[in-house]
């Protein structure tokens, strides 16, 4: 045990020692989906709403007095049947409409709740949904004034409905498809880089006369990256949740554990790079063109897997990641749990599991 | 303690002969030196030794554990230093040792008395980063972390190559003291000076062994007659030497000639007279005593 403690130790030394390590390790994923991020959001100001009053009331007044005085929204007009809602979406005038639902300050009153429906223009989908979020918000503020003076608090709801992308195609695509690479890119560009410099440098056959077994060196070498790549997981949502509003439906526990089977994956697949090269420059190049551009082009991150050619598509099978971005957005835009993407997480499972046996078999406990 | 019977090692599927039919026998204790030049094979040898390469064919035994089957326990009991630096160049010296001391499943604490000697000399620099070092303290640090063990047998590929004069004879020093603490020491070296200071010696050339025997025996095997020769026109001087009717050996070795004769009668009037005939002047001849590196230019032509 002491042995593999001193193996992980000095391996933290490496990493932290290491600028280029460092930098690709805390550095790259922030800056990705920052990246990502900004190139998809831009700031919501002056956002054209049509307004379906149906109650017409002192209660919808205030509301829309509210939302038009924050500054985010502009009226264009006030309709009364749902053909115009339809018709100035079309003609684009509009990008978000709220409906107040009949005897709005009634409902209020007698039942404690009523209803407000947003309709959004989600062909841009991202700003769609902070459309939706920033008129929740003013609204949920209003409830809460009404509320500070009341027993017996009052709900106002908020019904939100996406024109035209319901299912929100393409939105926070980036965070999964990110995730993926980031997680390729430091798990297994980076281990098959530290173990081949091992071999590059000579420390391996140090190593290999030391009464250290195969699997303390693989194990002690890897373990480092292991919680790495979780703390990296853990920062992209984070920023994910934090600056761009993305929500997590599902359960985090299991977005984190599909991630960790991930993780110990694509180190399999790092671990089985370094043991069929001698150089750290090798790996590299191996990594770089077996590994990222497949998870780039071909996991669906970016390209659409069933807008691609057939035998593209039967290729598509064998690309891990695919799997995993199919998974985790799954449980975060969806909510799924386990039962719906068991598939996915079998698939991962059993790549790992032969990956990871072909990469033991392979380690070599001599220098040929 | 190590028996090595029969060792062939071929690389690139037998095209590359890098060891033929090697046979040594190391007792305990011993300070056993393995001369040749880059290439001989030396290398080759060690990390067969060190359970690093498997033969082609050939046993080889340390303690009566097997290279190819006991390496698990062979790796316990060796100590190896390679010959290219292999320590992590950007832990300290003090972190270096640590972790090989951790790795070996000891402490520096437990065996420090062995590595005491060496380890001061490079102890105030405990704190720098090992790739700072300069080429001796870096031997020097790597001779510990491959004692700290305590080891049973110490493997030396090349210790000495790339490392100062001064520093190079510490390290002989370092061996001797080690010696005596009953390791068994396999050192290799291109180096013929430092064949001297082995116990015994092995001369290995392409992959052969030459001659194993004591340094001194080794010298006493020399069965010929040596000029040093040294005249103004050293050029000319190898030209002719050439003509010379019963010529065996002729060397550049630094500023004068090492010569050999065929003829047991050869002696330094007769060169003389010959140089003369051929105008050279300031003429300097001299019968010395060989050292290991004419040994092996003699143990090599005859094996050509």
């Amino acid at each position: 045990m002491n042995k593999f403690k001193a193996f992980v130790k000095k391996e933290f030394y490496h990493i932290f020692r290491d600028k280029r390590t460092m930098l690709i390790l805390f550095g790259m994923p922030i800056v990705q989906i920052l990246l990502f991020g900004f190139v998809i959001t831009t700031e919501i100001k002056d956002v054209e709403i049509a307004i379906w009053d149906k109650s017409k009331d002192e209660v919808t007044q205030k509301i829309t007095n509210k939302i038009l005085g924050s500054g985010y929204f502009k009226l264009v007009k006030n309709i009364d049947n749902e053909q115009e809602i339809y018709n100035a979406f079309k003609k684009g005038t509009i990008k978000e409409a709220l409906i107040f639902e009949n005897n709005f300050a009634q409902n209020l009153n007698n039942r404690n709740n009523a209803n407000i429906q947003i309709i959004t223009d989600a062909s841009d989908p991202n700003i769609a949904n902070l459309i939706v979020n920033y008129t929740s918000a003013i609204v949920y503020s209003y409830t809460g004034e009404l509320n500070s003076n009341l027993t017996i608090p009052m709900q106002i709801k908020t019904e939100s409905t996406m024109l035209y992308n319901s299912e929100l195609k393409s939105v926070f695509m980036f965070v999964p498809g990110t995730m993926a690479m980031i997680l390729m890119l430091v798990s297994a560009m980076i281990t098959s880089i530290a173990i081949t410099r091992e071999k590059e440098l000579g420390t391996m056959e140090v190593l290999l006369v030391s009464p250290l077994k195969v699997s303390q060196i693989i194990i002690g070498k890897v373990a480092p990256y292991i919680v790495l790549s979780i703390i990296n997981v853990i920062t992209i949502i984070a920023l994910a949740m934090s600056i761009f509003h993305m929500p997590i439906v599902g359960s985090l526990s299991l977005l984190i554990a599909v991630s960790i089977l991930f993780i110990f994956m694509a180190l399999s697949l790092g671990i089985l790079i370094s043991t069929v090269t001698n150089d750290q420059q090798t790996a590299m190049m191996i990594s770089m063109f077996a590994l990222m551009l497949p998870t780039i082009l071909l996991s669906g991150f970016i390209f659409p897997i069933e807008n691609m050619p057939k035998i593209l598509q039967w290729l598509t099978v064998i690309i891990p990641p695919k799997y995993y971005i199919s998974a985790i957005k799954d449980i975060m835009l969806k909510g799924s749990g386990l039962s719906y993407i068991w598939k996915d997480v079998a698939v991962l499972f059993l790549m790992t599991l032969v990956l990871l046996g072909l990469s033991i078999k392979k380690f070599k406990i001599r220098l040929e | 303690m190590v028996k090595i019977e029969n060792i062939t090692k071929t690389y690139e599927k037998g095209k590359v002969k890098a060891l033929t039919n090697i046979n040594l026998s190391i007792e305990k204790g011993e300070l056993f030196g393995l001369i040749g030049p880059d290439g001989a094979g030396k290398t080759s040898l060690f990390r067969i030794l060190t359970s690093l390469l498997i033969p082609d064919s050939g046993i080889v035994k340390i303690m009566n554990f097997d290279v190819v089957k006991d390496y698990k326990e062979i790796r316990k009991i060796t100590g190896y230093m390679p010959g290219k630096f292999s320590l992590y160049q950007d832990l300290s010296v003090e972190e270096n040792l640590n972790f090989f001391a951790s790795v070996f499943g000891t402490t520096v604490k437990e065996n420090y008395s062995l590595i005491e000697d060496i380890y001061v000399q490079i102890e105030p620099f405990k704190k720098r980063l090992a790739g700072k070092l300069s080429g001796g303290m870096k031997q020097k640090l790597a001779l510990s972390c491959a004692l700290i063990h305590k080891p049973e047998i110490l493997v030396l590929d090349e210790p000495t190559t790339g490392v100062d004069a001064v520093s190079r004879k510490e390290f002989w020093e370092m061996l001797k003291k080690l010696k005596s603490e009953g390791i068994t020491i396999l050192v290799s070296t291109p180096y013929m000076d430092e064949a001297s200071l082995c116990d015994r010696i092995a001369l290995i050339q392409n992959g052969e062994i030459l001659s194993v025997d004591k340094p001194l025996n080794i010298i006493n095997q020399f069965n010929k007659k040596l000029f040093a020769i040294r005249t103004s026109n050293m050029y000319q001087l190898m030209q002719d030497l050439k003509q010379f009717g019963s010529l065996n050996t002729a060397f550049l070795f630094g500023q004068v000639v090492h010569f050999t004769s065929k003829n047991k009668n050869t002696n330094s009037e007769e060169i003389r007279f010959f140089l003369k005939e051929n105008n050279h002047s300031d003429i300097f001849i001299k019968e010395i005593v060989p050292s290991i590196e004419d040994c092996f230019m003699e143990f090599a032509k005859n094996e050509k």
